[in-house]
């Protein structure tokens, strides 16, 4: 409007520290510093560097695929076949292993099948329009019955010895760097710069928020979701690598009930199911409280399912408690 | 294809009778008369879940909280079971739905009262329900010998060749019907799935209907926690671990859409009854019980490609020639 | 005759605009009252008020000599108030009966299914309808599905009834049904409220009239004793060539060029051109395949047959992204679902369709984004905290200023505009009008896509009316009536005059 009434509109809203408080990663900040302190204060071992990076085997590898997860929920859709292609991954790569080839050929052959699950799922959800849960219980299914079928009751523990120590011992003594952790770390950098800073990113945003608006934006929202999926398959395949690695020994129920675990670690990290909301280094830091409180009530010999109690209790009071404190606020 | 949608249940029926047929030929002991009903035995459980799961599904939910509420219910009843006084099996039946009802309440709270997604709530229940198991049974399994004459004794009972949980698997399925097809209820839970807007207009508070059909599902999960146990004569924190995947497949299969307000009894209890067919026809034909989750998903991913295809949406009628054409089409 | 219903003085505010101020009325027992105005005058609020969906912040609500107050829809149909919705608000999947009968099943808790269908039964009779009570409502066309909504309205003993635009999307055989059933209605001493703004429906069927406008009700009177153009005025309330002042732009060189665009049931041998500075308004019923077709020119469907040129090279858009490279853009007219992404803030909104202009090396630039975003916020002067601020906060009228500052930003060469001011208040209708008109000044082709004929009228160069998925009519600027627009929109005649 050539005489509209000039006043400026500020770039951004004012700093408000309360803003950044309340912002869900300080909230994971302050979790994972308690969680520290408590568990140095309960064990005197929990502060060993040696124990800390071991620490993190136990987490990395679902890690990498909670990265790709936390982008397909973003954009409301969701993986539940991940811990299957890591089943079928796993097999080929024992599979592999058992003809004798080199450890290149081992990898390969793990972000090969990942890859392909991952398209086939892509296929499916863009193709026929249903939603991505049903879908991928169906894939989980089959790719599970697969591994299992070829497998039957049989393991697979014949590993070269290169491949082995790619998990079994640390990429750098000292101080001590497991592989899967610093992959987790760079996977965690890439995919951060992609969502946080790349145009990509902000489509992801966009298309969480509204899928609708989205293409009407002449955002290729359909091109996205398969590539999320191949992305969420490629991890999958690549997490079976370092799985296979680690345990030196493949059975059919390798990897049984992990897409429960990733999809915790997503929703912990901040990353809304209704879409649109979420970031990165949210999920890093839940990854983060959730594997070195494990670890720590590992110490104190609490058994894993019970560890899972204290899990699921965070997992609901984490989205329950704001939504409770906004109430009590409201009726102010 | 609208055919195909409008008689799923019956093609549905068709494939499993079909399937049955192959078996046959491949395997006569398959179709002998005492092997089939135990087709029906061994899948009387999947029928009642796959019915509470549909439930809440209609509603547009999902509840991943199904089997380990019935771990952790037949786990307390066992118990009960172990330490208590011989009770009558009704009193253990009672128990376990009450028990059952009161976690799934627990789900009910959280998803229509505070508004959480219930796929978040159940995830979270799930962990809770199957680490409690252990925390309140101390690790230990409660084995059949532990747990008490009647408390066993009582999913063994047949009556015309057929268990007693296939019996309470058939009440349950009548009971629902005529509570989805007879009641305001019932009713009302098709309108809040299918149009949540056009519900509220019509006076249905969705967060009520929540809390019931979690509590239905719950209360469905406890009663097969106890037969579950009683039938298999153990009780420990792992048994019908990932069967919720199970229970939801057999909606899917059934014809029960994710997106709310579509599925019938029957239609599920087939969907139950196709899973339940191919884990009993493997062993009869000597091939590796390993094929049965194979099978499974790709009888899912088929399901779902049809039904996707039946609910296309069509373009607009505008043209006067597409209505003409449409209206000769109604008929 | 007794006033069954009162509204006495009821406001209504929304942030960023006054809904209904003050306004008064009174339904009549067997009375059509016809309740018109433009789109944003406040029909809708009343309709929403009357059924319980939204409380009035002022006002009273009497009812056969009751005050009332409805809290919940069901609160509204205990008093006797029904309403036939534009869109049907109904349930697909379950039957006909059900769909009456859903909120108040006879019976205690066992439904009493005789019951239910015997009475379903006598209201489909009570008003002609031929299909049977078990039907699926998935299976009727949309005249059935209304038909089904005035059982429903029937089946409360309503004595006020509400149609809201109800002839939207029907054809001209169903309508006259339509109206058969409205005359047998009056007849049983029902009153009922009609909404429509196509003058014939309510010269046709209504005894009085009421009309808003901007949310203030500005005269009202028996049918018999006015005219259109009477109503015309009052519901525009200046005379139309005052508001949008004649532009002098010169017209270029041809940009787009449609050609026997067709798909199979939505529209057919959509031809036209478009050329530089001009504004091509297209004008129609709601339902008459506009935004089908010009959603198919921008890719988002493909068509059966035709061609799309644009400044002389052919296009076939599989994608909006074809055609915003093409130098298309398409403002849709669903703007909380189509346009902008609420949660978002202004700046993203407005980089969204552009993003790749805004890429440094492999990154956004923040820098290049909020440029971009001050220049076009500040020229269409978007009111706003800051540019960071999500667009949900914001006014509807914002709302569409970021839209089109989106479209804008991906500096196109034909803009089309659907339903640009649906639904704005007052003032920012007025600004989106004046900025139409500069975006041509600066050698934009626009295809303005609207249902509100002064303002197609008043900004077009030339008119096309469709009908139906087809263009019946042609008109230039000078060799155009109201009346003949109108006509041809309603399918009754077919024109073509020098354009």
């Amino acid at each position: 409007m050539p005489e509209s009434p000039r006043y400026t509109v500020a770039d951004r809203p004012p700093f408000r520290l309360a803003d950044l408080l309340l912002r869900w990663e300080s909230i994971l900040v302050i979790l994972l510093a308690a969680v520290f302190a408590i568990n140095a204060w309960a064990t005197p071992w929990f502060l060993d560097i040696y124990n800390l990076a071991d620490a993190t085997y136990n987490f990395s590898e679902k890690a990498i695929i909670a990265l790709a997860m936390a982008l397909l929920i973003l954009i409301r859709e969701i993986d539940l076949s991940v811990a299957a292609i890591v089943a079928l991954a796993a097999l080929g790569v024992g599979a592999v292993a058992a003809l004798g080839q080199p450890t290149p050929v081992l990898v390969l052959t793990g972000l090969g099948i990942g890859l392909l699950c991952g398209l086939c799922n892509g296929v499916l959800v863009t193709r026929f329009g249903v939603h991505s849960i049903v879908i991928t219980i169906g894939t989980m299914s089959l790719f599970r019955g697969i591994a299992q079928v070829s497998l039957g009751d049989q393991a697979l523990t014949s590993f070269p010895q290169p491949f082995l120590d790619l998990q079994q011992t640390y990429l750098v003594a000292d101080p001590p760097t497991p592989l899967s952790f610093v992959l987790f770390l760079c996977l965690a950098l890439a995919f951060g710069i992609v969502l946080h800073l790349t145009a990509t990113g902000r489509r992801l945003f966009a298309i969480g928020a509204n899928p609708v608006a989205a293409r009407f934006s002449g955002i290729r929202v359909d091109r996205i979701r398969f590539v999320l999926f191949t992305v969420s398959g490629l991890m999958a395949g690549l997490a079976a690598v370092l799985l296979t690695a680690r345990i030196g020994v493949v059975r059919p129920n390798i990897a049984f009930g992990w897409e429960l675990d990733v999809v915790t670690m997503v929703i912990l990290g901040g990353v809304a199911i209704s879409g649109g909301i979420g970031s990165i280094p949210g999920v890093v830091l839940a990854v983060l409280v959730l594997g070195f409180a494990t670890f720590g009530l590992t110490l104190l010999n609490v058994p894993g399912i019970v560890i899972n109690v204290l899990l699921g209790c965070l997992l609901i009071g984490s989205i329950a408690l704001p939504i409770l404190i906004r109430r009590a606020l409201g009726r102010r | 294809m609208s055919w195909l949608a409008a008689h799923r249940e019956v093609v549905l029926a068709l494939v499993i009778a079909l399937m049955v047929a192959a078996i046959g030929a491949y395997a006569p002991a398959f179709v002998e008369g005492t092997s089939l009903l135990g087709v029906l035995d061994d899948t009387a459980l999947l029928f009642m879940l796959a019915l509470g799961q549909m439930v809440v599904i209609l509603t547009r939910g999902i509840d991943l909280s199904m089997a380990a509420n019935l771990a952790l219910t037949g786990m307390l009843v066992a118990l009960v079971g172990q330490h208590g006084p011989d009770l009558p099996a009704l009193a253990y039946i009672v128990l376990a739905i009450l028990i059952g009802l009161g976690f799934g309440l627990g789900n009910g709270l959280l998803i229509g009262g505070l508004g959480i997604p219930p796929i978040v709530v159940t995830l979270g229940t799930l962990s809770i329900f199957r680490g409690m198991i252990v925390v309140i049974g101390g690790g230990d399994q409660v084995n059949a010998s532990e747990m008490g004459r009647t408390f066993q004794a009582f999913p063994h009972k047949a009556l015309l060749g057929l268990s007693s949980v296939f019996w309470i698997a058939l009440a349950v399925a009548i009971l629902m019907q005529l509570f989805l097809a007879r009641t305001r209820t019932g009713r009302g839970i098709y309108a809040v799935g299918g149009n949540p807007t056009a519900a509220r207009y019509c006076g249905l508070v969705l967060e009520r209907y929540q809390l019931l059909v979690y509590a239905i599902a719950g209360g469905i999960a406890g009663l097969c926690g106890y037969l579950w146990v009683a039938r298999y004569g153990v009780a420990y924190s792992e048994i019908a671990s990932g069967f919720e995947l199970t229970i939801i497949a057999s909606c899917v299969i059934g014809g029960v859409s994710i997106g709310g307000g579509v599925g019938t009894v029957p239609g599920t209890l087939l969907g139950a009854l196709f899973i339940g067919v191919i884990v009993n026809a493997l062993p009869t034909m000597q091939v590796s019980p390993f094929w049965q989750m194979a099978v499974a998903g790709a009888a899912i991913l088929a399901a779902v490609i049809i039904n996707a295809r039946a609910e296309a949406h069509p373009d607009k009628l505008i043209l006067p020639e597409a209505r003409r054409a449409a209206a000769r089409a109604r008929g | 005759m007794a006033p069954v219903l009162r509204l006495g003085h009821i406001s209504k505010g929304f942030p960023g605009v006054q809904a209904l101020d003050d306004v008064s009325l009174t339904l009549e027992r067997g009375s059509v009252t016809a309740l018109i105005g433009e789109n944003g005058a406040g029909k809708s609020t009343i309709v929403k008020i009357l059924t319980g969906i939204y409380t009035p912040d002022a006002g009273t609500v009497n009812v056969e000599g009751r005050d009332r107050r409805f809290a919940t829809p069901k609160d509204a149909w205990a008093a006797g108030i029904a309403a036939i919705h534009q869109e049907t608000v109904m349930f697909d999947e379950l039957s006909v009966q059900e769909n009456i009968f859903m909120g108040h099943m006879p019976g205690g808790r066992l439904i009493d299914r005789t019951a239910i269908r015997d009475r379903t039964k006598e209201l489909l009779a009570r008003i002609d309808a031929d299909f049977a009570p078990e039907t699926p409502l998935k299976r009727l066309s949309v005249a059935q599905k209304h038909m089904v909504e005035i059982a429903r309205a029937l089946s409360h003993e309503a004595a006020v009834i509400i149609m809201d635009e109800p002839t939207a999307s029907l054809s001209r055989h169903e309508i006259d049904e339509l109206f058969g059933l409205v005359d047998q209605l009056r007849a049983e001493g029902r009153a009922i409220l009609f909404i429509s703004h196509k003058f014939d429906e309510i010269f046709r069927v209504s005894d009085r009239w009421v009309c808003l406008r901007d949310g203030r009700k500005v005269g009202e009177g028996r049918t018999a004793e006015v005219t259109e153009p009477e109503l015309v005025r009052l519901m525009v309330g200046r005379p139309i060539d005052q508001v949008f002042p004649k532009r002098d732009v010169v017209i270029g060189e041809v940009v787009l060029e449609v050609e026997g665009l067709s798909n199979a049931t939505e529209f057919a041998d959509i031809s036209f051109e478009l050329r530089r500075g001009e504004i091509l308004g297209l004008y129609g019923l709601v339902g008459a395949g506009r935004s089908e077709a010009m959603q198919c020119v921008f890719g988002l469907s493909r068509p059966t047959r035709g061609r799309i040129v644009m400044a002389g090279r052919a296009i076939a858009p599989r994608v909006p992204g074809d055609a915003i490279a093409a130098g298309i853009s398409y403002v849709p007219e669903d703007r909380q679902e189509q346009g902008v992404v609420l949660p978002l803030g202004i700046r993203a909104n407005i980089t969204l369709a552009s993003l790749a202009r805004h890429v440094r090396g492999w990154f956004l630039s923040t820098g290049s984004e909020r440029a971009a975003t001050r220049a076009l916020g500040d020229r269409l002067a978007v009111k706003a905290a800051s540019w960071e601020q999500p667009v949900g906060e914001l006014s509807g009228g914002n709302q569409q200023k970021v839209v089109i500052a989106k479209w804008l930003a991906t500096r196109p060469r034909v803009i089309i505009l659907d339903e640009p001011t649906k639904g704005i208040d007052i003032g920012s209708k007025a600004a989106v009008h004046a900025f139409i008109g500069e975006l041509v000044a600066d050698g934009l082709a626009v295809v303005l896509i609207s249902s509100e004929l002064p303002e197609v009228m008043g900004l077009a160069d030339r008119i096309l009316v469709m009908h139906e998925g087809r263009i019946v009519a042609r008109f230039a600027r000078d060799a155009w009536s109201a009346e003949a627009i109108v006509a041809a929109a309603t399918g009754a005649v077919a024109a073509d005059r020098a354009a």
